[in-house]
């Protein structure tokens, strides 16, 4: 379980994060909602050890992450697939998942999971020696969610899966992410779309200018009538 | 079968090298073997053929382990000429036989290191015969494995701050720590280890690995197959690197800093890894260079050098390894040998060329290099290498049945 307690993050003199208290429990989807510039972004990329906390505790099943380096975080079961999806475009499929899977060391579980991760994306697989940057814009959101997979994590983060998608495209992403649950691995999901977001979360939580105003289950927060009009697009009368 | 293929190819590359090694003994040894007054001019010692060969040998691990830095890590760096000075430097103050060192130094009285892994060998396993060749073996091979390490460890101590920089910046401060280097090495009080601005020499070159039989005369050239068995083993050193995790690691940190960091790799090690390899190969060319020209100085190791470096770099294509090799023998060629009539005064049926004379060489070349450059963008190979080429000729074969 991680559980981040009154989290103050600042970049020079903004303050991003002004006191974010959050859980993601195992074996859950947990989505954080909120506008441009609300500092979900920043939450996660605190949490991977990208950005320094000015204050506040992340405990990762017991354990502080906060001051620790990046690939230890890794290692530790966290992995993230960053906004944006930046894959790495002059290299091959299997090389970007293969960079996912930088920090392990076992080679006959990496090849296992390679074939996992075509197994969950099959169009992974006819593309394998093609060069990432090569890929539709759904092909390298699947890229980057599969080399998140590639680190075996326990938690994997993803920052806006939906990005610049098609709808029907981002249907099929969510789906697999519905799917990568059942098999086990939590997740901490950050949308801008939040209709789809919500509708697949046990647990959401809203970010307003780097505070949580509203928290609940998926379904709840998609009943909620703040939430209705400032993310869902309900009209006000 | 991944690893098939590849041990396949590994294959393939091992015995493309021994048929080029024995086609480069072959080449220098056909003076040799012909009647003495039919050997064609080409072919002769004394040929630019051979001085191009060598020279090209020299640059292409040069160009190679720039390209390791600029091509692969995406770290443009431009120290390139400084890291070869420093390697031909130790490679030979640590050469000279003792003997020799009062002739060399004698504007000093002598030099402060009375120490020459020549001498050392020498008296462990003799200097004449089957003992003289493997103490000029074992002293060469030593003394480069030092240049390439006194290299690295320059590298590492610079790297400390300057790998914090980007881009530009980085070129700029490594550009910065080449030229300082070069002054410090012309220094006059440093004078007894380094010679000053004079040049350090007597030191074994490569016709030092000629076999010559007991009345002086060559019996077995190696000058050319000496450099180009060095280059090999550092090229493939360099390949196997970029073809491990390390080198997955380093072309990820090329494409995109925050996700290789994303990903758990550590950057700055990385970075610094990266830059001391390519240190320690430039300071083993270094040594290379030193032993081509005959001697060490300091003025030779300019901006021009590392420029035309990175020129070769840029033309093969980054992130090339094979077409870094071909673009250095092309440009070597090009500007030592192929464009060398343009600079003599021609006369025909009394009239003279106009334009050719001494300099107008290089104006050709420039125009040469800016066509290539506008044909080229990514330069001859892009960021393919010479197997892939191959493959897909084989593959659109197989397509056409």
């Amino acid at each position: 379980m991680l559980k981040i307690e009154n989290l103050h993050v600042a970049y020079g003199g903004i303050q991003a994060l002004r006191g974010v208290s959050l859980e993601v429990p195992d074996g859950k989807i947990v989505t954080l909602i909120g506008a441009n510039g609300a500092g979900k972004s920043t939450t996660l990329r605190t949490i991977t050890g990208l950005v320094r906390a000015q204050s506040g505790s992340i405990q990762w099943n017991g354990e502080e992450l906060l001051g620790k380096s990046i690939d230890r975080i890794i290692s530790s079961g966290i992995a993230m697939s960053p906004e944006g999806r930046r894959v790495f475009p002059d290299m091959t499929v299997l090389e970007n998942l293969k960079i996912g899977a930088y920090l392990r060391k076992d080679k006959a579980g990496i090849e296992k999971d390679v074939k996992w991760v075509y197994e969950l994306f099959p169009r992974l697989e006819e593309r394998s020696w093609q060069l990432a940057g090569t890929l539709s814009g759904g092909e390298q959101q699947m890229l980057a969610v599969g080399r998140a997979l590639m680190s075996r994590p326990k938690l994997m983060m993803l920052d806006e899966p939906s990005l610049g998608l098609a709808p029907l495209v981002v249907q099929d992403i969510f789906s697999i992410i519905g799917e990568i649950n059942r098999q086990g691995v939590t997740i901490l999901l950050i949308e801008q779309n939040a209709n789809m977001a919500l509708k697949i979360a046990g647990l959401a939580y809203v970010l307003e200018t780097g505070n949580i105003t509203l928290s609940g289950t998926g379904a709840e927060l998609l009943a909620n009538e703040k939430v209705k009009e400032a993310y869902l697009g309900k009209r006000k009368d | 079968m991944i690893q098939q293929r590849s041990k396949k190819g590994a294959v393939t590359a091992v015995i493309a090298c021994a048929v080029l090694l024995a086609a480069v003994i072959l080449l220098e040894n056909i003076s040799l073997l012909l009647p003495a007054g039919s050997v064609p001019n080409v072919l002769k010692p004394t040929s630019q053929l051979f001085a191009v060969l060598k020279k090209g040998a020299v640059y292409s691990l040069a160009a190679v382990s720039m390209n390791l830095l600029n091509g692969f890590t995406g770290l443009f760096s431009l120290g390139q000429a400084g890291f070869m000075l420093l390697g031909a430097y130790t490679y030979a103050i640590l050469s000279v036989p003792v003997a020799d060192r009062a002739a060399v130094y004698y504007l000093y009285g002598g030099s402060a290191v009375n120490f020459s892994f020549q001498d050392m060998f020498g008296t462990i396993f003799g200097t004449e015969g089957v003992g003289g060749a493997v103490s000029l073996g074992l002293g060469v091979a030593v003394a480069m494995v030092l240049a390439g390490c006194v290299a690295a460890v320059f590298a590492y101590f610079i790297g400390l701050p300057v790998l914090r920089l980007k881009s530009d910046y980085l070129a700029i401060a490594t550009l910065g720590f080449a030229e300082i280097i070069k002054a410090v090495f012309q220094w006059q009080a440093l004078g007894p280890v380094t010679n000053g601005a004079n040049m350090i020499k007597n030191f074994p070159t490569f016709s030092s690995f000629n076999i010559t039989g007991a009345d002086g005369t060559v019996i077995l050239r190696l000058s050319t197959f000496f450099p180009f068995l060095v280059s090999m083993i550092c090229i493939a050193a360099i390949c196997l690197l970029i073809n491990s995790t390390y080198g997955r690691a380093f072309k990820a940190i090329r494409e995109d800093e925050t996700a290789a960091e994303a990903m758990g790799i550590n950057l700055a090690k990385h970075k610094m890894l990266s830059f001391c390899t390519s240190a320690f190969f430039a300071g083993v060319s270094g040594a290379m260079f030193a032993m081509f020209v005959t001697n060490a100085q300091a003025k030779v190791y300019t901006t021009t050098m590392t420029y035309e470096i990175l020129l070769i770099v840029v033309i093969g294509g980054i992130g090339s390894i094979s077409g870094s090799v071909m673009a250095t023998f092309l440009y070597v060629a090009c500007s030592e040998w192929w464009l060398r009539f343009l600079d003599n005064v021609t006369v025909i049926n009394g009239v003279q060329l106009p334009f050719l004379r001494a300099g107008f060489r290089m104006v050709v070349f420039s125009v040469v290099i800016m066509i290539v450059v506008l044909f080229f963008r990514r330069g001859i190979m892009g960021d393919k290498e010479l197997p892939d080429l191959f493959k897909k000729r084989a593959r659109k074969e197989g397509t056409g049945k």
